[in-house]
């Protein structure tokens, strides 16, 4: 089963890769602090002392622009992984048990399905208060369910494989067969769906960022340097264009990633039941 | 009347649904850490003004209790009061959708007509340089954030080129030449993402449907590559592209938001941005009540039509 | 002159050459049959052939020529377009996928009409109503207007057919057509092709991997093996003289009736099954509707002994297996296995009584983990860490003529055949007293499944194990088993020994299901 490895999908990963060193290491990076006002220097185009130019402030956008992803990554980071365990786990525990469970556990997700996640995760933080802590729980939660359903559908699927059913006749125990049959088997569609939900997480993060009510400042966030950008847009493009392509590149990689993946982990395309509401 | 069964079942499920959102609705206004009515009032408070607006909001009573009477007063109408305002949220509500319906409309009715002959296209050519070219473009539209989308079109056709305004909002039947001139720039920005978003989902969906035996069988009578194509795939794939297009309308209820933000459209979205900014707890409610219920609402009128397209549901 | 000549015809794919140099006639109003096993290119060649293969990167090159003088590898994709549907009609596997949901059957067939004779709607819609009555579609004027989804599979067949035949073709290919059908099924639509064929004048191409059908259908045989036509004769020739060690081998492979178990130890009983019964709900759009799957079946199987377990799809018989083997939960009856009861498990005793009663299912990938070694899967049941373990598995394999060296390898690395010894082997690790196969051998090709069951039948003669052995092949039926029993629609029809069941059927389903088989011998009929 050796093909050899699409260059895209390798090109992708490098990228999330750097996106990743970059995050971590965004501190020993950055040229210039974040917050160094410098009003004299304000409203530059890209030189050699800025490669980004600099905003409204004088501050450097290259270094804020670092940082601003060092905050998008690590929220999105954080919160996919937690949505991954817990929509994992509940959609596990209800395809493989089914019953009552499923169906209360269905029920939840469908609910909260019903909702925009934009809007829903608005309406967390309008709860909780604007910050990093709330958006990173903010968007875990409303990650949740999209995990659950491809966990469980890709749980169900394996629970009819024969094999499973020959494990049953054979007495084996629950534990043994979901930790040695139905994980191991389930894993292709959660990593494809892990690479999209941490695209559409960095989205969320910078639109949350962009009205306020994500990081605050004087963290910088690429979304709010945007949003600070509008005033700004005809007089110094590099504002809202450098965080813009930052949010770009790094969220395309993550999606090439995610589809170069899917070829190989996932050829039934259980991610896609995203699309088929039946659940 | 296999039909008449399956939208009922549908329909049930629907409203089960709706109460699990009600009772999320609800809840939202009680997690508030801290108390909700000193915090709207602010620096307005005063120990009257605090009973007042805290019995009009009927908080003052126990939660079961609260909880039944918000499901009666939902029920006829009544959402409560604006704490910024004063104003009932059901007529701040009513002010504002039209103007989230006509770019929620505008979006899909762009996507559908991008998506549709990009998708059909790219299956048709697949593995060739077209079809690679189709989804290259469809991965950057899906990776753009619209709000920054948005900014750059102001910027290029209001600011520079000056052709369209920047912000704002004409109702269509009062003004439709100035809604049309209003609606583009916004309609473009929700509509090319929803459209990128699209295309994959139509794209994969006839790849799907161009595997199935029948197009073979098709193919082996001879029949028109033309027929071929729109008879029994396109046809068949339409249905999966259906639900697709119904769950991407809610996805564009929500999508709206930011959009609604960067170009000032007095739309829900831009509501409850306004409201989440200033802690108006019975209008954010109100609103994502409301766009749950036409969440809930779009699917089931698309299931109405996906068993009437579907003879497999039509007849047993 | 021949309907269609084929010469040379070869098919590259990749690098891989799919077909290599067959050449082939086909001749009016007769019936080529093609036989191969799977991966022969026995389907590759005839799409190829007659400008059908749609695989992209596909090399085709020789000659084939329809009535002498329309050449058609490399013909323009319009000259194809024509001949497609107009002058050969094409005929598939899967009844279930080849019509298209959303249309009519009327609508199916009068598009070709449209397309090819410029028939007005009306003239076609008349024309459909004639074909629907030709392929003997009961009501078919009620038929023109259902979907797909209403009809049953040999009632999709026999519109596929009418389609395929609606423009007066000069050839007709039919590929595996009757495969997936039951064996009642599969004979009604051998007559009609037949009875079609002499009204029309039609010449055949069939393909299948069954000799016995091919023995019933066809007047010329070509074997295919590896993209090589191996031997073409005609089909007496063949039967009675194959000229190949291959043919031989397909030929000796085949079980055919006409071969009973000889002697029947008479031991005690092993398990007894009273009026079992089963009923479960599927769930669909409109609602769960109950399936009465089992209806008070009761049998008994002796020690040491098979059952054979009867029935064409529909029947309830892999029901009766999950209920033995607590997959499913009865609605009614008792099953003991030597006293014990099968049914109501406590869930303590739970992992005790599951082993005495082993599985084998039909999909021998499928039944395997594809992520462990099979040698893990073989010593799933066995404790961890037991200290014998890797004897124990490399005794099972060799139990069941695998080396032991094969324990390492993935489900996907091995043959069909040897997964499905994988299988028995894993079946046997708790030493059941009762082996449930369940079509284990269905999906094997007619050589590895002559060796599996040559396998099973040692293992029972070794070991003293009993089977209850399921399937829809008579002649595997009456090979393997010592009593048999025949079920339809979860009902018994008929429960006695294989004997006399085969030599003297009593209830008109078993003679049917008798009748049906191909015969032995193109010309000759079976027993009735």
């Amino acid at each position: 089963m050796k093909r050899p490895a699409n260059p895209v999908t390798v090109l992708s990963a490098g990228v999330v890769v750097a996106a990743v060193v970059v995050a971590v290491g965004a501190g020993w990076l950055v040229p210039y602090g974040i917050n160094d006002v410098d009003v004299p220097q304000a409203l530059r185009p890209p030189s050699g002392a800025h490669w980004f130019g600099t905003d409204e402030l004088g501050r450097d956008v290259l270094s804020r622009v670092l940082t601003g992803l060092q905050a998008s990554m690590t929220v999105a980071v954080v919160s996919v992984v937690c949505a991954a365990v817990v929509g994992t786990a509940l959609g596990v525990t209800a395809g493989y048990r089914g019953g009552w469970l499923d169906t209360v556990v269905m029920r939840v997700v469908d609910v909260m399905f019903a909702f925009p996640v934009l809007l829903l995760a608005m309406a967390i933080v309008a709860v909780l208060g604007p910050g990093l802590g709330t958006t990173i729980a903010a968007i875990s939660i409303v990650y949740v369910p999209i995990f659950a359903r491809v966990a469980r559908a890709s749980t169900l699927a394996v629970r009819e494989e024969p094999y499973v059913a020959v494990s049953r006749t054979l007495g084996t125990g629950t534990a043994y067969i979901v930790a040695r049959h139905v994980l191991p088997n389930i894993t292709g569609p959660l990593i494809v769906q892990t690479s999209l939900s941490l695209a559409f997480a960095i989205l969320s993060e910078a639109a949350l960022s962009f009205l306020g009510l994500g990081i605050q400042p004087p963290q910088p966030s690429l979304g709010r340097m945007i949003f600070d950008s509008q005033g700004f847009v005809t007089l110094a493009w590099w504002m809202p264009v450098f965080p813009g392509v930052a949010i770009v590149v790094i969220v395309l990689a993550c999606n090439l990633l995610g589809d170069g993946l899917r070829d190989v982990l996932d050829p039934k395309q259980r991610t896609m039941i995203e699309a088929r509401r039946r659940s | 009347m296999t039909i008449l069964r399956f939208l009922a079942r549908r329909l049930l499920y629907s409203l089960v649904v709706l109460v699990g959102v009600l009772i999320l609705v609800f809840a939202l206004a009680h997690l508030v850490p801290g108390d909700p009515v000193r915090i709207a009032l602010g620096t307005r408070y005063t120990p009257e003004a605090y009973d007042a607006l805290r019995h009009a909001s009927g908080l003052d009573r126990p939660l079961p209790a609260q909880f039944v009477s918000y499901l009666g007063h939902a029920a006829t109408g009544n959402l409560g009061v604006s704490f910024r305002n004063g104003d009932p949220v059901a007529q701040v509500l009513a002010e504002r959708l039209p103007a989230t319906v006509s770019l929620a409309v505008v979006g899909i009715v762009l996507a559908l007509v991008v998506a549709l002959p990009a998708g059909i296209y790219a299956a048709s050519h697949e593995g060739r340089l077209s079809d690679l070219i189709v989804r290259v473009t469809s991965q950057f539209g899906v990776s753009i954030p619209d709000f920054w989308l948005g900014i750059l079109l102001i910027s290029l056709f209001s600011t520079t080129l000056g052709w369209l305004p920047t912000s704002g909002y004409r109702p269509l039947f009062d003004d439709p030449a100035g809604w049309l001139r209003h609606v583009i720039l916004p309609g473009l920005t929700v509509g090319l993402v929803a459209a990128a978003i699209m295309t994959r989902y139509v794209r994969s969906a006839v790849l799907e449907v161009s595997a199935m035996g029948y197009v073979r069988t098709a193919r082996s009578k001879g029949l028109p590559p033309r027929v071929v194509t729109l008879r029994h795939v396109v046809r068949n794939a339409l249905v999966p592209i259906l639900t697709i297009t119904g769950i991407q309308l809610a996805t564009i209820l929500g999508g709206v938001i930011v959009v609604e933000v960067v170009f000032a459209w007095p739309g829900l979205g831009r509501l409850v941005y306004l409201s989440v900014a200033a802690r108006d707890y019975p209008v954010i409610q109100g609103a994502v009540l409301l766009i749950a219920v036409l969440f809930l609402a779009v699917n089931l009128v698309v299931d109405v039509l996906y068993a009437l397209v579907d003879p497999r549901i039509r007849l047993s | 002159m021949s309907v269609l000549s084929v010469d040379n015809l070869a098919v590259r794919i990749g690098r891989r050459d799919i077909v290599r140099g067959v050449s082939l006639a086909v001749e009016p109003e007769q019936t080529l049959g093609i036989v191969g096993e799977s991966g022969s290119g026995k389907s590759t060649t005839v799409l190829a052939a007659t400008g059908l293969l749609d695989a992209p990167g596909a090399v085709v090159t020789g000659s084939s020529v329809l009535a002498g003088q329309q050449e058609l590898v490399g013909a323009p994709a319009r000259t194809l377009r024509r001949v497609h549907g107009g002058r050969i009609g094409f005929v598939f596997q899967d009844p279930g996928t080849s019509l298209n949901p959303l249309l009519t059957i009327e609508r199916q067939i009068t598009e070709s009409l449209e397309t090819h004779k410029h028939l007005t709607r009306r003239h076609a819609q008349a024309r459909a109503l004639e074909l629907l009555e030709a392929v003997g579609l009961p009501d078919p004027q009620r038929r023109l207007r259902s979907y797909p989804h209403q009809l049953s599979g040999g009632q999709r067949q026999r519109v596929m057919i009418a389609i395929a035949l609606a423009c007066d073709p000069e050839l007709l290919i039919a590929d595996e057509p009757t495969t997936a059908l039951d064996v009642t099924t599969q004979a009604q639509i051998i007559a009609l092709v037949r009875e079609l064929q002499r009204e029309f004048g039609t010449a055949v191409v069939w393909i299948s991997h069954d000799l016995g059908v091919i023995g019933e259908v066809a007047d010329t045989v070509t074997v295919l093996r590896g993209g090589e036509a191996v031997e073409q004769a005609a089909v007496d020739a063949i039967f009675d003289a194959p000229e190949t060690a291959y043919t031989r081998e397909l030929l000796d492979a085949r079980p055919v009736l006409g071969h009973p178990m000889r002697e029947v130890p008479d031991t005690e009983t092993l398990l007894d099954v009273s009026e079992l019964d089963v009923r479960f709900s599927v769930s669909t759009p409109t609602g769960p509707m109950v399936v009465h799957a089992v209806k008070d079946v009761s049998f008994r199987i002796r020690r040491g002994t098979t059952l054979g377990l009867v029935g064409e799809s529909g029947s309830g018989k892999s029901t009766v297996a999950a209920a033995l083997t607590g997959l499913v939960e009865p609605d009614g009856g008792r099953a003991t296995l030597d006293g014990t009861d099968l049914l109501t498990v406590k869930r303590r005793d739970r992992k005790a009584v599951r082993r005495r009663v082993g599985l084998v299912f039909q999909d021998s990938f499928s039944s395997l983990n594809p992520r462990i070694p099979v040698g893990v899967s073989i010593a799933e049941p066995m404790p961890a860490r037991a200290p014998g373990r890797p004897a124990r598995v490399r005794e099972l394999l060799d139990s069941v003529e695998l080396p032991a060296d094969y324990a390492t390898r993935y489900p996907h690395q091995l043959s069909g055949g040897e997964r499905q010894r994988v299988n028995i082997a894993r079946a046997l690790a708790v030493q059941p007293e009762l082996l449930i196969l369940d079509e284990a051998t269905a999906s094997l090709d007619v050589s590895v499944q002559a060796k599996v069951l040559d396998l099973l039948t040692r293992l029972q003669q070794e070991r003293g194990l009993t089977y209850l052995f399921i399937g829809h092949d008579l002649a595997v039926i009456e090979r393997m088993s010592h009593d048999v029993l025949v079920l339809r629609g979860g009902e018994s029809v008929e429960y006695r020994s294989a004997a006399e069941l085969f030599a003297h059927p009593e209830h008109e389903y078993t003679r049917a299901l008798l009748a049906a088989v191909p015969p032995a011998r193109p010309g000759r009929a079976t027993m009735a």
